[in-house]
């Protein structure tokens, strides 16, 4: 019943620098959240496309996902 | 790396969604389908009044509609998840990658969706007036931003107060002055009290559990997924720290 050394569990984390991170985190971070708006919101309280197919067609995932929906 | 751990957040997200749709359709779908054929017996109000055809069809809506807002919602989530877990690992003391994102899915869970949905729970068709979505969504999308705020905010305090109180104290002082500010703002907040008297009180409840319970897998599955998807593409980035010789 020897205790078991296990080498590769004695890694310390090293953090990603905050400045190879912002391009990533403006254009990705910005572009998921458009993604969200459009499944949460668009055709709601505001409209950047006119008629209700978005709304209409996000409809049931808007609901269960508990978007404000109509 | 960024782009590498960002292409595993997305496909993370794609994941817990396709688990997230598969709750939503056997938990939700009977709950909204029941509230939409309540909505035309009833003959609500605006819906009444709108006699033009609907332009997307039930068959539709609940099946690759749903499908397609449920996997869109996880892929843009899986990348912000992604984004937030490349800032804080290495930045959360000695958590390695999957208790990491562990820690990340369920705080953001409690922060993006537990708060708001406590103030402002998920409605199924026909329990709201539709005249009030524009309140209804500045007040839902303000509380989400007061609730990730004050997320931040706590985090901060807790990271200050550790070298006084220890790790464990400051987690707990930063966990309470979270709920403390949380619950100031949701009573600060205006109440939204709609739901018809008429309507199904257990089918409102059914359908709020299986909301709730679909943002639930889906948190939870990214968690898991991305924790070890991103434990592998990490695997570089961890310094031996004089492993002692065996």
């Amino acid at each position: 019943m020897a205790q078991a050394v296990v080498p590769h569990s004695q890694h310390a984390p090293i953090s990603i620098p905050v400045r190879e991170l912002l391009p990533w985190a403006a254009f990705a971070g910005v572009l998921a959240l458009i993604l969200i708006y459009f499944v949460g919101a668009e055709q709601g309280a505001t409209s950047l496309i006119s008629g209700n197919v978005v709304h209409e067609f996000v409809h049931d995932g808007r609901h269960l996902l508990g978007f404000p929906c109509h | 790396m960024v782009r590498n751990l960002l292409v595993r957040g997305m496909l993370a997200g794609l994941v817990a969604a396709a688990l997230a749709l598969a709750f939503a359709w056997i938990f939700g779908e009977p709950q909204v389908g029941a509230a939409m054929s309540l909505e035309q017996h009833a003959g609500h109000a605006s819906h009444a009044a709108s006699a033009e055809p609907e332009p997307v069809s039930r068959g539709v809506q609940s099946t690759v509609g749903l499908a397609t807002a449920v996997g869109v919602y996880g892929v843009a989530v899986g990348g912000i998840f992604a984004l937030v877990f490349a800032f804080a690992y290495g930045r959360l003391g000695a958590l390695g990658a999957r208790a990491t994102a562990a820690l990340i899915a369920s705080g953001a869970f409690v922060t993006v969706e537990l708060v708001p949905f406590l103030k402002y729970p998920a409605n199924p068709p026909a329990a709201n007036d539709p005249e009030t979505i524009s309140h209804r969504t500045v007040v839902y999308f303000t509380v989400v931003l007061c609730s990730v705020l004050l997320a931040v905010a706590a985090l901060y305090l807790g990271r200050r107060l550790a070298p006084r109180f220890g790790n464990w104290n400051a987690s707990l002082l930063a966990i309470v002055a979270f709920l403390v500010a949380v619950v100031v703002v949701c009573l600060v907040m205006p109440t939204v009290n709609e739901v018809p008297s008429d309507f199904p009180a257990v089918l409102l409840w059914k359908f709020r559990l299986a909301s709730l319970g679909t943002q639930a897998v889906l948190w939870s599955c990214v968690g898991l997924v991305f924790g070890v998807l991103a434990e592998r593409a990490l695997m570089p980035y961890r310094a031996p720290v004089a492993a002692p010789v065996a």
